[in-house]
């Protein structure tokens, strides 16, 4: 019976190991910050749920307090950059002609010269 | 299989599944072509993925406390999921930020024409929306 549990436990392990990998790849490659932002809460959500499956397999509830904060404040960083952007940006190429290179372009002020 | 391994054995279930949603996001957040589709992707664990997680805390916790303190937050999360997809959302169509050749139907496409059209006519910046003029900065 331990023996299931702890090859369940480690598949569940290994699929939150794989996203937050993934999510991380999402945010090194963006092209724009809206793909960043929406994988850094991808991000958080899954820190909330391996902070949730850690309390399964070591068997505690001490961390939920830790579960409810992140979910009440994982919504401002997200607001806040998604604001921020629909006020500061203009859409520099007509959407339909918009292509992956073309989407690179930052989607903020670039700082420094380095494109 | 006593009835303590049973709830063991559903505890962990729960938790794969948890898990099985989360890794569907992160694939979908590398493979999925433009923002607002990573945004669909990205959804599928902050409320049903977190629902399984909660699930798999109170089956394996066995306490009636343990499940009223995780319900705030499942119910944090339901609450501001919408929004923060809904800011995402709204700020990826203004920035023109996915492929339009992508789109089945564009209903939103009329209404920020007319709201540029109407701003023009009115010669007035409607920074808060986005859609006029830049601001001057």
């Amino acid at each position: 019976m331990s023996t299931v549990l702890t090859v369940l436990y480690f598949a569940a392990g290994l699929m939150f190991t794989a996203t937050a990998l993934l999510a991380v790849a999402r945010i090194v490659r963006g092209p724009s910050i809206l793909d960043r932002v929406i994988a850094s809460d991808v991000l958080l959500t899954t820190l909330l749920l391996v902070i949730g499956a850690e309390m399964v397999v070591t068997g505690h509830t001490r961390t939920i307090p830790l579960m409810v904060v992140l979910a009440a404040t994982a919504v401002f960083g997200t607001i806040a950059v998604a604001r921020y952007v629909s006020k500061q940006d203009k859409v520099t190429a007509s959407p339909g002609e918009q292509d992956e290179s073309a989407a690179d372009a930052p989607a903020l002020p670039v700082e420094g010269g380095d494109r | 299989m006593t009835s303590n391994d049973a709830l063991d054995l559903a505890a962990a279930i729960c938790s794969l599944l948890g898990a099985f949603l989360s890794l569907a996001a992160g694939i979908g957040l590398l493979r999925f072509p433009d923002a607002l589709s990573r945004l669909h992707a990205a959804t599928k664990p902050q409320v049903l993925g977190l629902l399984f997680i909660v699930a798999a805390i109170a089956l394996a916790s066995r306490s009636w406390s343990a499940l009223l303190a995780l319900l705030p937050v499942l119910l944090f999360q339901v609450l501001t999921a919408p929004i923060s997809a809904h800011m995402v959302g709204r700020a990826g169509y203004r920035t023109g930020n996915f492929r339009r050749e992508l789109l089945i139907v564009d209903e939103l496409e009329n209404a920020v024409d007319e709201a540029t059209r109407e701003a023009e006519e009115a010669g007035e910046q409607v920074e808060d929306r986005g859609v006029g003029p830049a601001p001057s900065a």
